[in-house]
């Protein structure tokens, strides 16, 4: 007789299944008119999740055979997670009803994506990796092509949904020479196989993992496999653009650096250069090709590629400084790109979302709280201190100059006075430019207290910065322990 | 006699991904030529798979074929969808004319 396994440890997620079948059960009984209903309850199930995350007894656990593992760092990225996708939901209220695509699918296809999503942070294996993967994948295509009636929508969930699979395929393609050369889909056992020394890897080996880690990058939208972030960024409904700059990012940046540091740790010769690489064309990316946008969702995407290769520079770093970096960087930046998309949300004339970086001209006599919040946001990104995106840049490059990577921090130093001046830029607009008509007054609450909650912590993320770092220093310090 | 060894099987399997991908890269004229190479990618990826796995006498290799197959149903019937959204909007899925959105 077999024994029955360990369900504490995924607590969590089996809450959020649990969730989304009965929501949608209920919802295709109750119709589209119970989706407000159905969205609030959904988030208060992801903050039960977060709850439970932390409930789950200290230290690193597996289960399912070790295919599934919890630990600090599996923790912290999962507080992210649910952060995210809590708030997602909370910001497509507004929209969804605004532009009658108020669909009790929506909250259930989020639910399901974090599930992927918490699923790949805690993934232990080739198997489980790829399951969680895919869970996510699939729940985004469909999120992406959501407002249906909009060509421009269904064109980004074309587009989203190519280039994932491809992405997906290579990923697989490289998990199965892994598979193959090395005869296990474990990361404990994979992590052991090089410990000793002078073990080389087969060259098969190390294709695979070049493949894994190309497909990954797609997740991530690291330079060179970035070209569907701007499409699908611009053509997604905007609270869904801002889902995917929140949530399935932190997860697959979660992802990345557990399976390099992890499986593929003894291997880091083999892929710091990969890493190098992808982050320096990110940033260079990030930085250029941002200056000629003139669409607002868009030069996020470009923002957000930019500050995938700062993220990128930690990895580089391979130490624990670089780790903590990464995930103090990507708390910080979880909260300037929720904000900045609470003030994209609001941007809206005779009940129609604009988008243009030009409608923002002379914001400040017009909407001076919401200038003041947008501005914090960009002088954030651009990394001026003493607000909270500085912090995050901070840490990344102290980590990288501990590690003698001096070039690596000099190009990232660079390209931050580049990328500040499109983010200045917008300052510059809404501050010193003649008003262009004003935006609709009747912004809803719910957008307005996320923007101050979002705006108050990115000023003052020195007053909370500590427990920040420490939970950041707690989750980088499991991946070393061994 | 030729023995047909594991490398054949990746040969085959490696040929089978590549024709995917240039599939995808290559094609100008219709969508549903992508979906057909994404599937192609992945049954390369199964082909991979259960070679390996008779040649390491690991059955793991075929429980994650086995899952491949049906995410790869999964992602069929997603992707079929979207076209299906696409083509009401926009009353053509030619490759060259996804294009809305550049720069």
């Amino acid at each position: 007789m077999s024994q029955l396994p360990q369900f504490t440890p995924i607590l969590p997620e089996l809450i959020i299944v649990c969730l989304a079948m009965i929501l949608l059960i209920y919802g295709v009984f109750r119709g589209d008119g119970a989706t407000r209903n159905i969205s609030w309850i959904a988030v208060l199930g992801l903050l039960v999740a977060a709850i439970c995350v932390s409930a789950i007894p200290a230290g690193k656990i597996l289960a399912f055979d070790g295919q599934f593992v919890v630990d600090d760092f599996g923790r912290y990225m999962k507080w992210l997670v649910l952060l995210g996708s809590a708030v997602a939901i909370i910001m497509s209220l507004g929209y969804n009803e605004r532009e009658s695509i108020s669909r009790i699918e929506f909250p259930v296809l989020i639910l399901f994506a974090t599930l992927g999503m918490l699923m790949m942070i805690s993934a232990n294996g080739l198997i489980s990796l790829y399951v969680g993967l895919e869970l996510q994948s699939l729940s985004l295509y469909v999120i992406a092509a959501f407002q249906r009636d909009s060509v421009r929508s269904s064109e980004a969930g074309l587009k989203y949904f190519v280039l994932g699979a491809l992405s997906s395929g290579m990923l697989l393609y490289g998990s199965s020479l892994v598979y193959g050369f090395s005869g296990t889909t474990s990361f404990t056992v994979l992590a052991d196989l090089f410990k000793q020394p002078a073990t080389d890897p087969s060259v098969g080996f190390v294709v695979g993992l070049v493949f894994v880690m190309a497909g990954l990058a797609f997740k991530i939208s690291a330079v060179p496999f970035h070209m569907w972030t701007p499409d699908v960024y611009e053509g997604a409904p905007t609270p869904v653009t801002a889902f995917f700059a929140v949530a399935p990012k932190i997860a697959a940046i979660a992802l990345f650096v557990r399976v390099l540091m992890g499986p593929f740790g003894e291997l880091f010769a083999q892929w710091q250069q990969i890493v190098i690489l992808m982050s320096v064309l990110s940033m260079l990316v990030g930085a250029f090709a941002a200056i000629w946008q003139t669409n607002i969702k868009r030069l996020m995407a470009y923002s957000s590629i930019g500050h995938v290769g700062y993220a990128l520079i930690g990895l580089a770093a391979g130490s624990e400084p670089g780790i903590r970096g990464i995930l103090v960087y990507m708390t910080i930046y979880l909260v300037m790109t929720i904000g900045a998309f609470c003030c994209i949300l609001a941007m809206r004339r005779d009940g129609r979302m604009v988008e243009n970086i030009s409608d923002l001209a002379g914001l400040s006599r017009t909407h001076p709280m919401m200038a003041l919040a947008f501005a914090v946001f960009m002088f954030s990104m651009a990394g001026i201190p003493p607000l909270a995106g500085f912090f995050g840049k901070l840490y990344i490059f102290l980590a990288a100059v501990d590690e003698e990577l001096y070039t690596l921090a000099i190009i990232g130093v660079l390209t931050s006075v580049v990328g500040a001046f499109y983010y200045l830029r917008i300052v510059k607009l809404m501050y010193f430019d003649e008003p262009a008509e004003a935006f609709d007054k009747d912004s809803n609450r719910e957008i307005g207290v996320l923007m101050t909650v979002a705006a108050m912590l990115t000023a003052f993320f020195i007053v909370f910065a500590g427990p920040v770092i420490d939970g950041a220093e707690a989750a980088a310090g499991i991946l070393f322990s061994g | 006699m030729l023995e047909i060894g594991l490398s054949h099987y990746l040969t085959v399997g490696a040929i089978m991904f590549t024709l995917g991908v240039f599939g995808i890269f290559l094609n100008r004229k219709n969508v549903i030529i992508i979906l057909m190479s994404v599937e192609l990618i992945l049954l390369s990826v199964n082909i991979n798979l259960v070679a390996f796995s008779t040649h390491l006498h690991d059955l793991v290799g075929q429980v994650f074929a086995l899952l491949v197959l049906a995410i790869a149903a999964a992602e069929a019937a997603i992707g079929l969808a979207i076209i299906v959204v696409y083509f009401r909007n926009r009353g053509t899925i030619a490759v060259e004319d996804i294009n809305l959105m550049k720069g």
